[in-house]
This record gives C-alpha cells, structure tokens and sequence, in this order.
C-alpha cells in the first residue's frame, strides 16, 4: 500500500474527504516548488499532484500552459523534479503524484521511470493523453512497483469505459469536473455531484474532482459525493502571481481546505 | 495483414493517446468509419462532391520539358493543383464534413498551417453551411495571409494562436483544446494522415483518390507501372494518398521528401523521419522531433504546410518496413525547383510541392537508366508568391 491508498485508507476511517492541491513543478523555480509543497501540507492539503513541464499539453488551459513554458525556460528536466522529489522525501510523507504527458514518460523509457519514480518517492502517475488501454505495459511495471495508475472518468464517458476505466484505476479514480481543459470555465457542483454518484455504483475506490474548481462552495459542494477534491489553475495562478511567496498560497489554499472541513 | 490493426496501428506507430473525454467521440467515429466505408451511398455522394464540385479527376500531365531538362526521368505530374482550392487537401475536407454531416456534428474545426487545409475545410463548411472556426499559428497567419482572407470570405472564423511556435503544431494543439471542450456538437477536421486512430487511415482513405486515379492513369498510358512515386512529406496527407493505392506494387519506389529547411546540421528543419525518433505527439506514437527531455522541438520549413515536428504513424511505418525511402531538400534547394517547374513548365507549385520537385534532380543522377516518375503535385503557389518575390 503506497501513501496515496494509506491517506484514503486514513481518511476514510475518520470519515474525511481529500484536498489535493496541483503545483506546476518549477514554477517559479523547483526549490520554491519544494517550499511550496512543505507549506501545503501543513495549510493541510492532502496529496499533492506535480504537473511535469510540457511543450505541448493537450489537457491544459493558458494557466498551466503558462507556467509550463515559464518552468521550461528556466531549464526544468524530468530528472531535476524527480531529485526535487527525493529531496521532500527527507522531510515529508505527503503523497505525491505526478501528472504529465505520456511522450515524456516514454521517452525516459517506462520501466526506468517507474524505478526512478519508486526510487525517489513518487507514488502515482496521472496522464491525461495516455487511456487504460494504451496503458498496458506502463500499468503491469506500475503495479510490480506500487504506483498508483490514477485514470479518468470524464462527462462524456460511456457505461462500458466507466466499468474499465474505474477498474483499471489505482489509488483513486479522476473524474473530470467538466467537459473541456483545466482552468478555463466552471464545474457545475449539481452535476459533478450527481456523476460522481453514478460512477460510485462501479465502483469502490475514491473518486476525486478536478477541472474548473476554484471556490469554498463548489469544494463544499463537491465533497458530499465526491472523496476528494482537486484545484490546479486557481493554486497556479495564485502562485504565479504572488511569485510564490508562501502566506500568499497558505492564506488562499487554507481557505479552499476549511471549506472541506 | 490489413493495416492499422483494431487498435489503431501500424507496426508499431499509431494508437489512440487521447484524453477521457474524447474517447467516446473517437470510439463512435471509427464505429461510423468503418460502416461508412462499405455504405455505397456515401461513396457514391462523397465521388459526387469530389468530381462535381471539387474537379476530379486531375489530370496525369507528362511533362516534357521537364523531362528532357532531368534527362533520364520521364516525369508525370499528378495535378491536384486543379482541385478547387488548389491543393489536395479538398479531398480529405469532403470526406470529412460528409462524415460530420452523418454524426449530427453542426459545428466544425481545424487546424492549418500553410492555410491549404484551413482553406479548404472553410470550403467545405460554407458548401453545408456548417459553423467553421480555423486555427492558424500566429507566424502562419503572418506568412500565409491571403489563405487567411479566403477563409474569412467563406465565413470561417481564423483564431490565430500564440502559444508556443506559433505554427501548425500549436494551431493543432489548440483544436485539441477546443474540442476536448465542445466534443458535443464539434466535429474535429484533422488535416493530415495524424492524430488518434481512427483519422490517420481516415484520412489516408480519402487521399487514396489520388493514387487510384494516379495508378489507373499510368498504365493506360504507359502501359505498365511507374518506377518511382515522389511527394513531398509533412504530416503526409498527400504522399499517403499517392502511395498507398501502390502499396502492393512491390516494384514500385516510393520516396517521400521532408524539409531539411536551413540545412540538417543546423537543427533548423523539419525532417521528422530522417532526424527524429520515436515518440506520441496529438494522439499517436510516431517519429518526433524532440530534445533529450522529450519536449517538442520547434520545426522549421520554409514552406508552412511542411513545419510540423512529427509525421503520420504509417509513415513511420512504411520507413522502418523499408516499403519507402524518405529523403531531404532544403529551402534553397525548394525556391530554385519552384522556379525551375515555372520556367520550364508553365506551372507554379506550392511552396510545399516545390520539395517534391527539388528532389527530381537528386533521383535523375540516381537512376542507372531511363525511369518514370509520378510526382504528387500536391498544391499550386498562388499563396506562396509573397513570400516568395524575395528570391526571385
């Protein structure tokens, strides 16, 4: 059982929903984006996702596409967040999971990256291009090294994929909050809500809600269906525009956090 | 075997990387391909709009003069410069909006990067009086802005893009975006034998007019079949489309040209096949050019519609099977073979064609004897005479 089954598993026995919080890694800077993260979890963020620095992100709004080109023009590689990792492992259990494209997880060579990711303390992989059935060889080399394989469920998901994906899925399902890219428009509570209930009759695992969530009252609202909540732009802008200067984040991501309280 | 298998591939390139939302669209799309594909009726209205209204067939013109000037190449061009629009691309934006027009699609959009697909996917929209919205690279815009009036004139709406290269590969990832967005009511008119399965052999099957008629052409002529087939390589939308009607014509030699642009030790160029390695970009596993991180790296061709960092999955395919050969021209090279094809032959090829060209004098040294050649004369250069009055 790796830190994102135990968090569930703990959090469930206290009968408490997830927040978990995205920061783009090296944005501004991956020293700053370790900061960031310790400050997180004592703001008392969950699990924290990472997104991995893309040239060309199919999934993301001009928020995170921004603060991709800002972390790649400062030089940010692959191996440096994986170190970047390793360093928060010296002084932090928080899960964490990297969300990123598939071609840079293929090109690293998937079994050397599942190793590294075991290595340095990665516990899933969320990849927005890459569906369970492409996924094969990456699932059988992530289940050998215990890491979740985190796989959607969107509005437009058939019955059959919802039984396939949810299936395929570890650590906990991600259901996309709204039809479109993260960040650019709102999820509508009612409706998430009321997905989120279907897929359940599929389903044991957690479900957790991402895209297009910024406010205390859809994280509320969200939360009586759904075991987690996810908010990535809104926490990227903040970041961006404070420069990330931590009470800035702490004050705004606390205030998202009490709401699930 | 029949290729792409029922996953989508070709040997090992292809597949479907495509986010959730889009699986259902896709998973329905190559559901309704496939019955299309054996529907007569919808053959029969898809040649209909490509005789009738698009000008086919084009012509298999022998060209002479050319001929006499490479000496040991009898060379015959397949003028897809006629069609409507003046490049190949009509025919895969008919297929496609007739497809749309079965799935109840009302809103249509596309990614272009020369403008020719951007173009004639206006066309085809405004002859169904479909909603058309184009996404056109920044620096696209810039260079290609005739085609941008076009479109305008047919009632599309051009978005230009500013992200990234600000070309086709940006222009592409902003259809994405727009359409893991609206997928309800949006039907996705993918330009080039790209992107998740099932569009590379979709649009392949589309384009595959030209090399049946092209096929057909040369034997009544000649008799027997060509030695070589040239055409230039992009995406590769118009060499599928020659070659693939060929593929079992084992004797038949199909070269592809990419854009080595300013040269391909400069790292200035765009020759996915000859330079780049494997990898998944817009939903399918192929040859990429990209950096030791695996970031995108930026293409460079002088010619538009060739800038783009990666190349259809069948195309990787057909390179690592050895069933074609994929060579390079640079810009230089292309701008003097545009001018060469005018002068000698009273036809002005695109920008992007004019590579195809180029490489006509590379093969005449190559050959031991007399060959014949098919050459995809993929687009006329009406659009390129801006920027291309600087060299002359």
């Amino acid at each position: 059982m790796n830190r994102i089954e135990q968090k569930f598993k703990s959090l469930k026995a206290k009968n408490k929903k997830a927040f978990i919080a995205f920061v783009t890694a090296g944005d501004p800077g991956l020293r700053k984006t370790e900061e960031i993260i310790l400050a997180l979890e004592k703001a008392g963020v969950d699990i924290v996702e990472m997104g991995i620095p893309f040239s060309d992100p199919m999934a993301d709004g001009p928020t995170i596409q921004a603060s991709f080109l800002r972390a790649l023009q400062k030089g940010v590689k692959v191996q440096n967040i994986l170190d970047t990792v390793k360093r928060l492992r010296r002084k932090t259990e928080l899960p964490i999971a990297f969300m990123m494209s598939y071609n840079l997880i293929f090109h690293y060579g998937q079994e050397q990256f599942i190793k590294a990711c075991r290595a340095a303390g990665v516990d899933g992989l969320i990849v927005p291009d890459l569906p369970p059935e492409e996924a094969v060889d990456l699932r059988a080399l992530a289940k050998r090294h215990d890491i979740s394989m985190i796989f959607f469920v969107a509005p437009t998901t058939v019955e059959a994929r919802i039984k396939a994906n949810t299936k395929a899925s570890t650590g906990f399902i991600y259901y996309l909050s709204l039809t479109g890219i993260t960040g650019t428009q709102k999820a509508v509570s009612s409706s998430v809500v009321k997905h989120i209930q279907h897929i359940k009759r599929f389903t044991d695992k957690p479900v957790c809600a991402g895209f297009g969530i910024s406010t205390p009252q859809q994280v509320k609202e969200i939360s009586k269906a759904a075991d987690g909540v996810i908010v990535g732009s809104a926490i990227v802008k903040v970041i961006n525009q404070n420069k990330g200067n931590l009470p800035a984040v702490i004050k705004y991501v606390s205030f998202l956090v009490d709401a699930l309280r | 075997m029949m290729l792409p298998d029922k996953r989508g591939y070709f040997g090992d390139f292809g597949g479907r990387f495509a986010p959730e939302t889009l699986m259902a669209v896709l998973e329905d799309l190559e559901k309704q391909y496939q019955a299309l594909k054996k529907d007569k009726g919808f053959q029969k209205e898809f040649q209909f709009y490509l005789n009738e209204y698009a000008g086919r067939p084009t012509n298999l013109y022998f060209a002479k003069r050319l001929s006499s000037y490479l000496k040991r190449l009898k060379v015959y061009l397949k003028r897809e410069d006629l069609l409507h629009t003046g490049a190949h691309k009509i025919n895969n934006t008919l297929g496609q909006i007739l497809v749309a027009r079965r799935m109840g699609k009302t809103r249509i959009i596309a990614e272009t990067g020369a403008g020719q697909h951007g173009v004639a996917t206006a066309t085809a929209a405004a002859l169904f009086g479909l909603k058309c919205i184009v996404y056109m690279g920044a620096l696209d815009v810039k260079r290609q802005s005739l085609n941008v009036f076009r479109m305008k004139l047919m009632g599309a709406e051009v978005i230009p893009v500013e992200s990234g290269s600000k070309t086709l590969k940006d222009a592409m990832n902003e259809a994405l975006r727009d359409w893991v967005t609206n997928v309800k009511d949006t039907f996705y008119i993918i330009g080039s034998v790209a992107g998740f399965h099932p569009y590379p052999v979709m649009v392949r099957d589309f384009q595959s007019v030209i090399g049946s008629e092209a096929r057909q052409q040369f034997l009544k002529v000649e008799k027997k079949l060509p030695d070589y087939l040239v055409a230039c390589v992009g995406g590769g939308s118009n060499s599928m489309g020659l070659f693939y009607p060929f593929y079992n014509d084992s004797k038949v030699k199909m070269i592809g040209v990419e854009a080595a642009g300013l040269g391909l030790h400069t790292g200035h160029h765009s020759a996915t096949l000859n330079k780049g390695t494997v990898g998944v970009l817009h939903g399918s596993k192929s040859r990429l050019l990209q950096d030791n991180d695996g970031q995108i790296q930026i293409a460079h061709s002088i010619a538009a519609g060739l800038d783009y960092p990666g190349v259809g999955p069948e195309h990787s395919y057909y390179q690592a099977s050895g069933r074609a050969e994929y060579v390079t021209i640079t810009d230089k090279e292309a701008v003097e073979a545009l001018k060469l094809l005018s002068r000698l032959e009273g036809i002005i090829p695109a920008m992007e064609t004019s590579h195809a060209i180029a490489y006509l004098e590379k093969l005449a040294k190559r050959v031991k004897k007399t060959s014949s050649v098919i050459v995809c004369l993929s687009g006329r250069g009406d659009k390129d005479m801006n920027q291309i009055s600087k060299f002359i």
